[in-house]
Formats: C-alpha cells, structure tokens, sequence
C-alpha cells in the first residue's frame, strides 16, 4: 500500500518492521544497522527524512551508513552562492544538494563514508557517536593518531580533519550525521568548495574552510568498505545487537511509503535554492566592448532564490534607457538562476528593436550578469 | 521533550487577551467554562506564552532561522513553527497547542534563549484549554499513536488528524461518540456525526490527508451497519468545498512569454495547412539511422523538415525575413537560423540550428542532439536562443494534427508539425495503400507575405519530403 502524506500521525511503522520479507528484524525494540544501496544523494537524504519522520526511536536507534556520487552537500540555511562554485559544479555534472541538519558544506564522493545516528530526542549524543567512530578507527588501525575536537570535528594527525557533522532535532527524534574521509578527490573538493562569486552579503550560516587528508593517505590498505564494517561492528557492540547490516534500496516504496515524494521534493529548486536565506549581491564587473572597457555596478536583493530588487548601473546611453529598463523589469521577480536569465534574455530580445550593434551590446551584458549566478 | 504537568500557574503566564468580551448574561452560557477563566477577565481565547524547550547537550541559546508561520495563523499541535539552529544543529520546534498565532517574540537570525517566550499563541475558548491543565502530551513514543486531550477535565482520545477534522468543522470532541477502542473518536465517527447534523455525505476536506487503515487491532467497522438498509431519500445536499483559489504573480520567465506573445497578436497571422506523405521519409530514415548512431548521432525527422525548410526558403527568402517596427522596409536575413520549439519544465524555448543553408542533414542532426541535451540540462546560452530566422514546431511528438501556431517576432512564419498517422490513402492506381501521413500547419504575417507564397513554398517543402531524393538535385 502506498500512503499519502501526513503519515507522522498514524503510521505504526511496526506493522511493516514485522514483515519478514523486508528484511528487519522481528523486534521493535533492539538497534539497527542499515545500509542504502543507492549512491544517489537525493535518495539518501531521502531516506533520513523518512527515518526521521516515520520511524518510532523511543526504544530502538538506527545507524544509517551511505555514500554518494560527487555530490555537495550544503547545510540548512546556507547560501550556495557563497559555498561553491555553482558554474565547475553544472560543468562537471555534480549534484547539489540541501539537507535538512544545520553545519557547513561538504563535499561527496565514493570515497567519503556517511554515517547517521537516530535517537530519541532525550538520547540525542554527538559525543558519544563521534567516541563511537574513533573507537572503531582505532580497532581498526591502532597506529593512527584520531581525535574528537569539541567541535565535533575528527582529527588526523592532530591537524587535518577528516570527518565533519551535523545534527536535526525534531519533537520526538533526532539524527546526528558526520562524514569521515577514506579516500575523496581531494583536487576537485577544494576546487568546487570555492566560491567564486563576489559581493555577496548574507546572514546565511558560513562554513568554516578546514585542511583535510584522506584516511587513505595514512593508510593504503585502508577502503570505505572496511570503515563501514568496523564501525558497524563497534555499534554493535555498543548497542548488544547482531553485527547484522540490512540494505535498504531508497527507491522502495512498499518498505519506505513516500519516499519517493521525499527524494522528488530534495531535487527542487525551491528547497536547493530557495530556501536560501535573503542575501544581497553587490558587485561590480569589466566588459570590454569594441575597444573600450566599460564598468558597470550591479546591486541585488535575493530572497526566496528570486530577484527582489535589482540595479543596474551602465555608462550612460551605453544601452537606450528604455531597454536596460525592460532587462531589469524582467529580473525583478525571476529565479537567481542562470537558465531562467538565458532563456528571458533571449526571449526579451525578440522585442527588441533589431539593430545588431543593440542585440550584440545586450547579449554581452546579459552574459555577464549570468556569470553572477 | 519533557512536558511538565502544570500544577499551579507558575509555567504558563498569562496575558490579558486583546479580545476581552464583555460579561453579559449571554456569558452565562459558558458557565460551564467559568471554572477555566480566571476570575478577573472573561476573553474570546487565552493567550498561552509558548517557551522555547530545552535542546539538550546545556545549549542555552539558538539563532532563529526561518519562521513557519506568521503572526495571525492558525496552528494545530505538533504543525511546525520554526527553524532554529545552534552549534550545527538546526532544530524545528512544533506547537504544544491548537490556536492562533498572536505574536513572534523574535526576528529572523535573532538569539532566541532557552526557556524564554518563543510565541504567543491563542487557544480557542471553546476548546478550553483550561489555565490548571495543560494539554496532556503522552511520553513522545505515541506520536505515531494516538495523543489524549483533555476537554473539561475528561479524556477524549482521537488523533491530531482526527481532532484537525473536527477543528475544521467546529465540531466538539465531546460531543462525538467514539466507536473505536477505549472510546477513541475515528474520522468515521466525525463524518456520521456531521452526516447526521446536515443530512449531507460530507467529502473528506481537501487539507485532511488520505487517513490509511488504522492497525488491525484499533480497526472498528465503519459507518454503522443499519444505515446500509434504509431507502435512501433525496435529501438537498449542501456541497461542501474548502478548495481556495490561488494568486500568484508571474514572474521571470512567464513574463518574458507574456511580453513575447503580446508583440506576436500585433502580427496579423494567416494560416495555411497540408497533409504529407512520408512513407518514403520513414523509409530512408530507418536505412540512415544505423549510419547515424555509428558516428554518434540520434537521427529523428526533423533534421530532414529542417534541411527541407531551408531548401524551401532559398527559393521564397520572404519567408525568411523580417519587418521593422514601423513597417517600413523588410530585411531579407542571409542565414537560415531554424528554431526549433522545445518542450522544457519552464516552459517553451526555441534554440535554433544556425546557417542551416550550408549544412547537411547530418549536420544539422548532430547540432539538434547538442542542443536538446542541453536543453534538458538546462544550460542553454543566449547565443543557441537568439537569432532565429524561421522556426518549426513539432509538436506532434506530444499529440495532435492540425495547430495554429504564434509567429515569434521579429520573424514572419512558423511551421507546426503533427503527428505521423498511418492512414489508408489512394494511389496513382486508384489502389489503396498504407500511407504514413503528417499534417503541416503554417502561420505567416499576411503584412508582408501572401497565401499564394505560402502555398508554393509549403508545396515545395512537401515535394522534398514526399520525394526525399528529389532534395539530392538541389542540396548545397
């Protein structure tokens, strides 16, 4: 059966943890190791809202173990803008994502593990979570030098970090959630974690930059598999429960009912870019033209991902003010979006008179005002 | 979250209500309720101080992050208020309560602290939420199952979905009889209850949620049995609907359409449509497409209406021109630069194939593939969007034969093209045959372009098409 939403209310989600074919186990009560078997970060995260929402924890938590495709995922209320570089990441087809726990930006690939602590809200513990970790690493390879900051950073080697977190806490349930570096492209993580966008004013949280190594730089024989497995096997230990990890696939409806509506609602606009704190962009750009440099001042007002108020400042008559007006107008309202402005731009011309020296002035400012976004 | 049993009134301070009602002998119909106000102040609802709850880990203070709701709305328990976050934790904080929203203690990104007013909130009167008892939250592991309310002092057990139900309908728990076990009040419950106040069968209310079977244990038969064996009896039967219209303005890109086609109804349009054959066409294609794919090519149709377009134009170039605004002279353009309409989640946009006079067919296909990629990606530049010279529209890959399509300025015509039908046709024997037949449908700017143009140049396209090696004599 499929149900709708608005399930928080009345779903006994033991009725369908009691069903053997789905592959948990028989008690509502007693830990749960899970595993997805989608390297989709949509899904993933998908997954966590269904966890989150749906399961009851009061008696039994679930360490939820992921990895993703190249992936950067932001943090709640952050400002993508400000986080990355959006142009390298359309180019080089890396998703961007927003989850829903707080804390900075982070970087995904396969060689980076995801691992999610459910509780209770009473039994919400990051400490004892990142301990967790650190115990299982150092199971695994006595000789490394792994520590928790009180930022709920894990250290190699006292300097580089190697696993970040970030938490969301609901009525009833929580989730802790950190990523630890086995052996991540490190070239494109700083290259994509580099914003190049300037002027930009915003009350979003920030991220804070950090040097990072991969485990597998300390330790080659070290693989993504064998700290999931090490770390299964610690909670297991913890929690006294069977070192047992169940796969779940996040596209499965009949074990997780409305997932799919979880994962669809990730991939829009409105939650990856417009949940995006109101910012301002203040900047200013060259455009050569013809043998002459012309600057030109650009302020906006971005809210809800859309262009709340925008200025353009052009040397005078450059454009006939009835046009450059037109190209504001147009703006004002629309998405903080390089395809929208495109695609306005070129639909703008169409009533523009046709004059070529017009069209081929238009089309450079245009181009230059998507390269903000 | 812990939620503390108010014995005295320490916990929850009150505020005057804004709404105070004056106490008239009408009041005297609540006097049930007397028991619940205090003695000083008789209002509409009471204003309860919603606190910011504890954490947890001795954080004491979170910055606010985005608010749900805003002052004036109404709240249901457990709806979500805000977001806060602290220390990379982004907390959502729900409603202990039912009731209005009377005011936000805090602005975006300001410090909120712990255990200090987060919101005023309302509590309707009638619901009574009494000053002594606060409403009663069982320990968070039944927030799955059913949550108790207590309504003057006795227990009515429903769930929030049930008690929204009831909300939207201004019914009171109390009044409903519960079938389900230890007396629990069920939709069902609500809905007979309604059903026997108005006489109407009552669709369930559009916010309220498909509610699924509850567990096998809690089940209840629905609707009693007896009803199912009376005549039924026309009863006028008042519809009720809570859908509510939406306004939103139109913004960016639905602008830029409104603007475009607004210049387009200034163009007096006139339309001309023909039937193809393209029995042969499919033919040819299913020999090319292999040859296509091995250099890396999707083949479709359109790269050949597309080359057959410009053939077309070379012989009338009036339909490859444009008029100024004041109508004063045409420009006759050099280049072919075919639009070609795309379907994409904003909307339509036209990319086009340029110079498609000195292209092949191959060529052309080649482009259209770099183009519908991205289109799809959604990374289109100004460049593939602007200077179009004539566009064709093939709308029949979505459905439909004959369309009239819009000219999008500053160009003169357009082509749609239906759907390719198999249909039983005469041929030169007067035998009929299997024929796969398309419908064309154009539009041109009567100001400068006249039918008998029109019908030559479509003429001329569909003996390319109809024919395709016909097209081999006057390829460039």
């Amino acid at each position: 059966m499929v149900l709708q939403a608005s399930l928080k209310n009345c779903l006994q989600l033991s009725c369908i943890l009691r069903t053997p074919k789905v592959g948990f186990r028989s008690t509502t009560s007693g830990s749960l190791i899970i595993q997805s078997t989608s390297d989709d970060v949509y899904q993933n995260l998908a997954v966590e809202d269904w966890i989150h929402d749906h399961m009851n924890l009061e008696n039994r938590q679930v360490l939820f173990l992921w990895r993703n495709s190249p992936a950067v995922v932001i943090g709640r209320h952050q400002n993508p803008w400000q986080e990355c570089n959006l142009r390298l990441l359309r180019q080089k087809n890396i998703k961007l994502a927003r989850r829903r726990s707080g804390g900075g930006t982070v970087y995904h690939d396969l060689g980076n593990i995801n691992l999610t602590f459910f509780t209770s809200r009473k039994k919400y513990e990051r400490m004892e979570n990142l301990k967790l970790v650190v115990k299982a690493l150092k199971a695994l390879r006595p000789e490394l030098d792994v520590h928790v900051t009180d930022r709920y950073d894990i250290l190699l080697d006292r300097h580089y970090k190697i696993s970040g977190t970030a938490a969301k806490l609901g009525r009833t349930a929580a989730y802790h959630h950190c990523t630890l570096l086995c052996n991540a492209d490190k070239f494109v993580l700083s290259s994509v974690l580099k914003s190049p966008y300037k002027g930009i004013k915003s009350n979003a949280t920030p991220s804070v930059p950090a040097s990072v190594k991969n485990l597998f730089e300390e330790d080659p024989s070290l693989t993504c598999e064998m700290l999931l497995d090490a770390i299964a096997e610690e909670y297991a230990t913890q929690h006294q429960t069977d070192h047992h990890i169940t796969l779940i696939n996040p596209a499965d409806e009949t074990v997780l009912p409305g997932i799919n509506n979880k994962t669809k609602e990730l991939q829009t606009w409105e939650w990856v870019y417009g949940k995006t704190p109101k910012f301002s962009v203040s900047t200013c750009f060259n455009m050569v033209y013809k043998d002459s440099v012309l600057d030109v001042k650009v302020d906006m007002d971005v809210k809800h991902g859309r262009i709340e108020v925008c200025n353009i400042d052009l040397p005078e008559q450059w454009l006939p003010p009835a046009v450059c007006s037109e190209l504001v107008k147009s703006l004002t309202g629309s998405k903080f979006c390089p395809n929208e402005t495109t695609t306005l731009a070129a639909t703008l011309l169409r009533v523009c008179p046709q004059d070529a020296e017009l069209q081929s002035r238009w089309n450079l400012l245009c181009e230059n005002m998507i390269m903000l976004m | 979250v812990c939620i503390h049993r108010v014995r005295s009134c320490s916990g929850i301070h009150f505020i005057k209500s804004k709404y105070v009602c004056v106490f008239d002998k009408s009041a005297l119909k609540f006097s049930h309720q007397q028991r619940l106000f205090r003695t000083s102040a008789v209002s509409c609802g009471q204003i309860v101080q919603f606190k910011l709850s504890d954490i947890g880990e001795g954080i004491t203070e979170v910055t606010v992050k985005e608010w749900y709701i805003k002052e004036g709305d109404s709240v249901s328990q457990f709806d979500s208020i805000c977001e806060v976050q602290s220390d990379k934790a982004s907390v959502t904080i729900t409603s202990r309560y039912d009731g209005i929203i009377r005011k936000l203690h805090y602005n975006l990104d300001e410090i909120a602290y712990v255990g200090k007013p987060l919101v005023d909130i309302e509590i309707d009167a009638s619901k009574g939420v009494s000053p002594e008892e606060d409403v009663v939250e069982t320990p968070p592991m039944s927030h799955e199952e059913h949550t108790h309310q207590e309504i003057k002092g006795h227990k009515t057990l429903a769930t929030p979905a049930v008690r929204r139900l009831a909300m939207e309908n201004n019914i009171k728990l109390s009044e409903v009889v519960g079938t389900g076990k230890d007396n629990r009040i069920l939709k069902e419950d609500i809905l007979n209850y309604l059903a026997k106040q108005t006489g109407a069968i009552l669709p369930p209310s559009p916010k309220a949620e498909i509610i699924p079977p509850l567990p096998k244990s809690e089940t209840v038969p629905a609707a009693p049995k007896d009803r199912a064996h009376k005549i039924p009896v026309p009863v006028s039967r008042p519809i009720v609907f809570s859908g509510k219209d939406k306004t939103e303005p139109i913004t960016g890109f639905q602008k830029a359409m409104v603007k475009t086609m607004s210049a387009a109804l200034k163009i007096p349009h006139f339309g001309y449509c023909d039937e193809i054959d393209l029995t042969q066409l499919v033919q040819l294609r299913e020999e090319l497409k292999p040859l296509a794919q091995i250099r890396g090519v999707k083949l479709s149709f359109m790269p050949f209406f597309i080359k057959a377009a410009s053939l077309g134009l070379l012989q009338y170039p009036i339909l490859n021109a444009s008029l100024d605004e004041s109508c004063q002279n045409v420009t006759y353009k050099a280049s072919h630069n075919i639009g070609v309409a795309m379907d994409t989640e904003q909307g339509l946009i036209v990319p086009n194939v340029k110079n498609v006079q000195v292209s092949s067919v191959f060529e052309i296909a080649s482009e259209l593939n770099r183009l519908q990629s991205l289109g799809s990606a959604g990374q289109l530049g100004t460049n593939d969007l602007s200077g179009g010279t004539f566009t064709l529209s093939n709308i029949g890959t979505i459905g439909g034969t004959y369309a009239k399509p819009v000219i999008l300025p500053p160009e003169v015509a357009i082509g749609a093209l239906g759907k390719i039908q198999v249909l039983p046709r005469f041929n030169g024997k007067g035998e009929v045959f299997k024929a796969q037949i398309m419908n064309v449908s154009w539009s041109a700017d009567h100001r400068i372009i006249d039918g008998a143009t029109m019908a030559r140049f479509s003429n001329l396209w569909k003996s390319y098409l109809e024919n395709p090696a016909s097209m081999l004599l006057d390829l460039k």
